[in-house]
């Protein structure tokens, strides 16, 4: 029974961190289509926008939920001016263009912090069910990823931004028609997207020893969480990351976590193969 | 391309030929070495990516698969020559069969490469995760994070106990990569390789010419993952240990930048870029001011913006301007040249 309860909290969690990795580059990728690379260094720039910030005497929750996301929104919106504005519609050039600058933050970020592991506490005690002792922290991160959910498809489909946003990503001239600048609505569309890559790397970092490379450790993940998503931003993100975390879960139960790992990217191959336009791509279709 | 195969072969003799003696009187032949061994890393995927339009973000998996089998075989054989055979065979299965499995599936260009990625991680999550006794391949160790040290070096067919080391092993690489260029051109000469041109250009219409355009990928993917392997092979002899690092993003990434700058859709282009890339890295790896991974980064970031076309096609089309016979049609010529978009050279 209580075995029960853990690993279905556990299963959640997966589910929950799944969303949370991938929810900026639904964005970015998905809606905008622009392939980033960076997207794991995004978010390994949040976390140590967290720790810096936490280290300097800022309340964790302030850091992590405000400044982590403000900070990685800013770095996203230097990188659109100058690098991606330039790439719109070069799908490859994209690619290599965001996997320079994934090496570029690398450097940088080996450079400022050094290439050491650095980390900080999670703020929230864990406790006990029966026998088993459960992170806490966990329990946060589902709220964070519930809540994100709930947020991003509040804005996508009540608001007007949200609108203007999906329409211009449809058609940019007729938005441009409609007196709407195109140029204005990506660059805010891509500063959205680097700030959920922002605040996914600030709540996971408690978790984790942060490194300059641990974007790497993200970036597959995200990935394929979105392209086996499919079309629908919401609906994708959600089935894809349902599947792949309770796969990973059973696996990492069932035998070890690295094959629990390589059994999510296994079924993530699988499941392009037989669905290559991802599950909204055959089911849910047409929901946003 | 212009000219034909049997002066391809004379200009390849000759400049292997001369750059054998004149490179080691400037750079260390160790260094050289290894410049070679990726020089023909990034010919591997030039062929598949600038000639066959396949954009591989695992060629690091098929250098690593070799440098492994090497490896492994090496320990368990206590001789040279079937390893290296071995080298080239287990990565060019390897990828024959998960190329059908892409091509078949009919998945196109972003998927290529995020299931290349994904394949790529996989090897290196599990080569990583490796390090208990009980991964054994006959007598080898996988050893996990540490690698496989202490296996049988390159020796003399059939004579194990005559290493091939130092200078003389420079030499061996040198001529491969001279040989395996040779055999890229041939390839690219024959309709074989005509025709993978063609697929590049036009997928549809190759397929509606009557072509089999899965068969002819998958095969042209399986030809640059078996040279990826005699890389790797070579590479292992060289570093004598493997570790899984061979199959990391980093090393995917750098020989994707090799071929940027050094110019898609030439044969010459990865070769410099590979080498002169990596010489570049080995410098800057001397001093500590700035990290080396920012500064591959700024550069990668720079060619897709400034030069996207790469340094060989750019130098090539200066050489035209300045001093190559326009005879008529200048303009038109451009014009044909700008559409193509890729200097075949």
């Amino acid at each position: 029974m209580d075995l029960t309860v853990v690993i279905l909290v556990e299963m959640l969690y997966a589910v929950a961190s799944l969303i949370l990795i991938s929810a900026g580059l639904a964005v970015v990728f998905g809606m905008m289509k622009v392939i980033n690379l960076a997207h794991g260094e995004f978010m390994m720039m949040g976390g140590y926008a967290t720790i810096t910030a936490v280290n300097l005497g800022v309340n964790i929750f302030v850091a992590m939920l405000i400044i982590a996301p403000l900070v990685v929104g800013l770095i996203g919106l230097v990188v659109e001016r100058l690098v991606i504005r330039h790439l719109y519609g070069r799908l490859v050039d994209t690619m290599l263009a965001t996997w320079g600058l994934s090496l570029f933050f690398i450097g940088l970020a080996t450079m400022i912090f050094g290439n050491t592991t650095t980390g900080i506490s999670t703020p929230i005690p864990g406790f006990a069910i029966g026998n088993y002792q459960i992170n806490g922290y966990n329990f946060f991160i589902i709220v964070v990823a519930i809540l994100l959910l709930i947020g991003m498809l509040s804005i996508l489909k009540a608001t007007r931004a949200g609108l203007i946003a999906r329409g211009a990503m449809q058609r940019s001239d007729m938005a441009a028609a409609l007196g709407y600048s195109p140029d204005r609505i990506y660059m805010a569309t891509f500063f959205c997207g680097s700030a959920l890559s922002g605040l996914a790397g600030a709540v996971l970092a408690p978790l984790v020893g942060l490194v300059p490379t641990s974007g790497g450790a993200y970036i597959a993940k995200a990935f394929i969480t979105v392209i086996a998503g499919g079309p629908s931003l919401i609906a994708g993100l959600f089935s894809s990351a349902g599947f792949f975390g309770v796969v990973n879960q059973i696996f990492t139960f069932a035998i070890s976590p690295v094959i629990g790992e390589v059994a999510l990217l296994v079924a993530a191959v699988v499941l392009l193969r037989l669905l290559p336009q991802g599950i909204t791509g055959k089911f849910f279709k047409g929901k946003l | 391309m212009p000219g034909s195969l049997s002066k391809d072969a004379i200009t390849i003799i000759l400049v292997t030929a001369i750059l054998i003696w004149v490179m080691p009187l400037m750079i260390g032949t160790y260094t050289l070495t290894v410049l070679i061994v990726y020089g023909m890393l990034g010919l591997s995927l030039g062929l598949i990516w600038g000639f066959g339009g396949i954009l591989c973000f695992g060629q690091a998996a098929f250098f690593g698969l070799g440098a492994y089998t090497y490896a492994v075989a090496a320990i368990n054989i206590g001789e040279s020559t079937v390893p290296m055979i071995l080298a080239v065979i287990v990565p060019a299965a390897f990828a024959a069969l998960l190329g059908a499995m892409m091509f078949y599936g009919r998945l196109n260009d972003v998927y290529l490469g995020v299931i290349t990625l994904v394949v790529t991680l996989i090897l290196f999550k599990f080569i990583n995760s490796t390090a208990g006794p009980q991964y054994l391949i006959g007598n080898a160790r996988l050893g996990g994070f540490n690698g496989i040290p202490g296996f049988q070096t390159l020796n003399v067919p059939g004579r194990p106990d005559d290493y091939i080391w130092g200078d003389s092993y420079f030499y061996v690489c040198a001529v491969l990569l001279g040989l395996v260029f040779f055999l890229v051109s041939a390839l690219l000469r024959s309709s074989f390789g005509r025709i993978a041109v063609g697929i590049r250009e036009n997928e549809t219409r190759m397929s509606l010419l009557g072509y089999d355009v899965r068969a002819r990928k998958t095969v042209l993917f399986a030809a640059g993952a078996a040279i990826a392997g005699l890389a790797g092979a070579l590479f292992a002899n060289w570093a004598e240990i493997v570790t899984p690092s061979l199959f990391s993003l980093g090393q995917s990434a750098e020989i994707i930048i090799w071929c940027i700058v050094g110019g898609l859709g030439t044969r010459l282009g990865p070769v410099l870029g590979a080498a002169g890339l990596a010489y570049l890295k080995f410098l800057l790896g001397q001093q500590s001011l700035v990290d080396n991974t920012l500064i591959t980064g700024l550069i990668l970031v720079l060619f897709v913006l400034f030069l996207p076309k790469g340094v060989v096609p750019a130098l090539a089309g200066l050489w035209k301007v300045s001093f190559g016979r326009r005879p008529l049609g200048r303009i038109h010529q451009q014009r044909r040249m700008r559409n193509r978009g890729r200097v075949n050279g």
